[in-house]
């Protein structure tokens, strides 16, 4: 789960994370009122879940409260296009207007995952400000690491470490442990998968502050944190993937037009693919569970058949513990309820297969049975290219 | 032969009372493997399925000799019981649970990582070693017993795989599914060590998805270090980056793992690479060929 760079630094705030002064914004009149409590110039930033929102003008300077209302009405309903966003863009929703600082020097620091060493790892750069994918691309020996333990946490050490590194000594050396310290408590008190400064400030007038901050969430673990439900942007989600997510299926919206249902993720994937190989476009990503209940088989449908741009859609389900008798007719059962009326290629496989066929060919539906992947996939790019 | 277990593992089953345990205990013991105990907190003292339930994992090692196990509990309290099963001594866990949240999974890493005990998962299908002993969900009816080793993250593909090795008449010595999240105990690089090491597997079958470098790993091993042929898939070829593809640890993120760097890595390391996911059988057949010409 992700939320805005407003929700973030408020998180942050709370475990102890300096940030500038500033408030969120729905209207002009609010981004005017904001501005003018904050007084001086200020920042006006468009919250979108995605990155890159300078470049694409969504980061503006006002001079005044009134400047901030006319930057803030022009901002809000535009559609930002950034280098994450796709070309489809996102629509500015909010805006957090902000204190304007006095920049003397950028860095980054961030926690993460390291898969490998099975623990967490802080990096710190002095190339703050920049995108840190290119910062580690293109100069790595600019990123400082610190694994932490994650049995034992981060100890002052690590953030000495790397506080020395990044040049951050003398008065500076203490505030900046501080920071790095307050960073790991919000990523284990969190369940943070991504936790991220950049850039982190120093100003002209000596204080180190989180200029922009992202959080991206464990999905595993919001049963821990309830509280965070309040911080979900529906806006920022496809309507469909809100739809599946409350079915409990795995669904992500593509550009295709060829509907997949498959069961387990990796299959799902291979499906995709498979679906490409032959000259096709998936329409989406869809887990649809193990088990392939007739319930989740007709929400599955439900789903596929939101997307106005699916043509034609692939079943696909290996029948492993659940044989596929069972599975053909909840797919029997589910394409009767929702009325299906595009076509569906259904390729099965596992225990009692032919039973499972059968069941498919007697239906009176217009299934098109296949055998194997790649003919499934064969025949479902070419209905939707008749 | 088969690696990691066999007709002498003795299995315990952590929350065999559930719903998935005990329907999965039931089809474990129908294939053969030995389950000599469960465990439910609080259940201890009672039998289920036939099985003698503790309390405890400590209790099933020292009463039943308990050498293997395999959790089903639910996602709050898995990684706990990882930390029992090590801390009991049992030599091989099997964590079957999807969704544990990846801090109590680092947690959990780095309290085994003081111990002797294997950790296969979490969010897996389990292993198999055909004809021998089965400890997961996997339906057991698609495998055969032979000399094919099978590794991969994810179910259902691996599921698909071993059905069209089955179907050309190659069985398989051991299918482990190392799982899908993000932090898991037995690596690609392990068990490929464990294959290379294995007299009767001859080939191995490594089934990748994207995120991490995982494969590309393991890849690098496949180059420098083994002795025997190895055929590679990676799914999600078409998957968009900063998507969480179903599994926790299918996504590409900071332009690291994707299909395509994990394809470039395995061949140039020498891996056969099947096409597509169709194409996985085939791709063993003609690597066996290839090195019997």
């Amino acid at each position: 789960m992700k939320i805005h760079e407003y929700q973030a630094k408020k998180v942050l705030a709370q475990y102890g994370v300096p940030i500038p002064r500033g408030e969120m914004a729905s209207n002009a009149y609010e981004a005017y009122e904001i501005a003018r409590r904050l007084g001086g110039t200020v920042v006006v930033k468009a919250q979108i879940h995605a990155g890159g929102r300078g470049k694409g003008g969504g980061v503006k300077l006002a001079s005044s409260p009134a400047e901030a209302e006319q930057i803030a009405g022009k901002m809000l309903g535009m559609t930002l296009v950034t280098h994450q966003t796709g070309p489809e863009g996102r629509v500015v929703q909010r805006l957090l207007i902000e204190e304007a600082l006095r920049i003397k020097k950028e860095y980054y620091i961030g926690i993460v995952i390291d898969r490998l060493a099975k623990c967490p790892v802080i990096m710190a750069s002095p190339a703050g400000g920049m995108d840190i994918e290119k910062v580690a691309a293109e100069t790595p020996e600019l990123i400082f690491k610190e694994h932490i333990d994650p049995s034992v946490g981060f100890e002052p050490f690590h953030g000495r470490s790397l506080a020395f590194r990044l040049g951050l000594s003398g008065e500076f050396l203490s505030p900046a442990v501080k920071v790095m310290a307050a960073l790991y408590r919000t990523f284990e008190g969190m369940d943070a998968s991504l936790v991220e400064i950049n850039p982190f400030l120093q100003t002209e007038d000596g204080r180190l502050l989180a200029l922009d901050a992202k959080i991206t969430f464990d999905d595993n673990a919001l049963y821990r944190h309830p509280e965070l439900s309040q911080y979900r942007d529906f806006h920022e989600e496809d309507p469909l993937e809100i739809r599946a997510s409350r079915y409990g299926i795995n669904y992500i919206r593509l550009d295709g037009n060829i509907g997949c249902m498959v069961n387990g993720a990796g299959l799902a994937m291979a499906t995709m693919d498979i679906i490409k190989l032959v000259g096709g476009n998936p329409a989406n990503f869809l887990d649809v569970g193990g088990g392939a209940s007739a319930e989740q088989v007709k929400n599955a449908f439900e789903i596929l058949l939101g997307d106005k741009n699916v043509r034609a859609v692939l079943i696909n389900i290996f029948g492993g513990i659940v044989r596929c008798d069972l599975v053909a007719s909840g797919v029997v059962e589910a394409a009767k309820a929702v009325g299906i009326k595009i076509p569906v290629v259904v390729r099965l496989e596992g225990t009692n297969v032919e039973q499972g066929r059968q069941i498919l060919r007697d239906s009176g539906l217009k299934f098109t049975v296949a055998s194997g992947m790649k003919d499934a996939a064969e025949k479902v790019v070419s209905l939707t290219k008749q | 032969m088969s690696i990691l277990i066999d007709k002498s593992t003795r299995l315990v089953v952590q929350g065999i009372t559930g719903r998935e345990g005990t329907f999965h205990t039931r089809q474990c013991m129908a294939y053969g493997t030995k389950v000599v105990a469960g465990v439910t907190p609080g259940k201890g003292g009672t039998t289920h399925e036939g099985v003698p339930v503790f309390n405890t994992v400590v209790e099933a090692v020292e009463k039943e000799g308990a050498n293997a196990s395999v959790i089903f509990v639910p996602s709050a309290y898995a990684a706990d019981g990882i930390m029992e099963a090590a801390s009991a001594g049992v030599a091989l866990i099997v964590c079957i649970t999807e969704g544990i949240p990846t801090l109590d999974m680092m947690k959990a890493s780095a309290f085994l990582a003081k111990r002797k005990s294997r950790l296969i998962g979490p969010n897996c299908p389990g292993i198999i070693s055909p004809g021998k002993c089965k400890i997961g969900i996997m339906p057991a009816n698609i495998f055969k017993e032979g000399r094919a080793g099978v590794v991969s993250r994810s179910g259902t593909l691996t599921y698909e795989a071993v059905w069209q090795l089955t179907e050309r008449g190659l069985g398989q010595s051991t299918c482990i599914g190392i799982g899908g999240d993000p932090i898991i105990g037995t690596s690609f690089l392990d068990a490929l060590r464990l294959y290379n090491e294995d007299p009767e597997t001859e080939v191995v079958v490594m089934i990748g998805e994207i995120g991490g470098t995982a494969e590309e790993d393991a890849s690098r091993y496949v180059r420098d270090n083994m002795a025997k042929p190895v055929v590679g898939f990676v799914a999600g070829q078409t998957a968009p980056p900063g998507r969480r593809m179903g599994h926790a640890g299918a996504i590409i993120s900071g332009g690291k793992g994707t299909a395509a760097e994990k394809i470039r890595a395995m061949k140039d390391c020498g891996l056969h690479v099947a096409a597509s996911p169709a194409d996985i059988g085939e791709t063993v057949v003609r690597a066996l060929k290839e090195r019997k010409s």
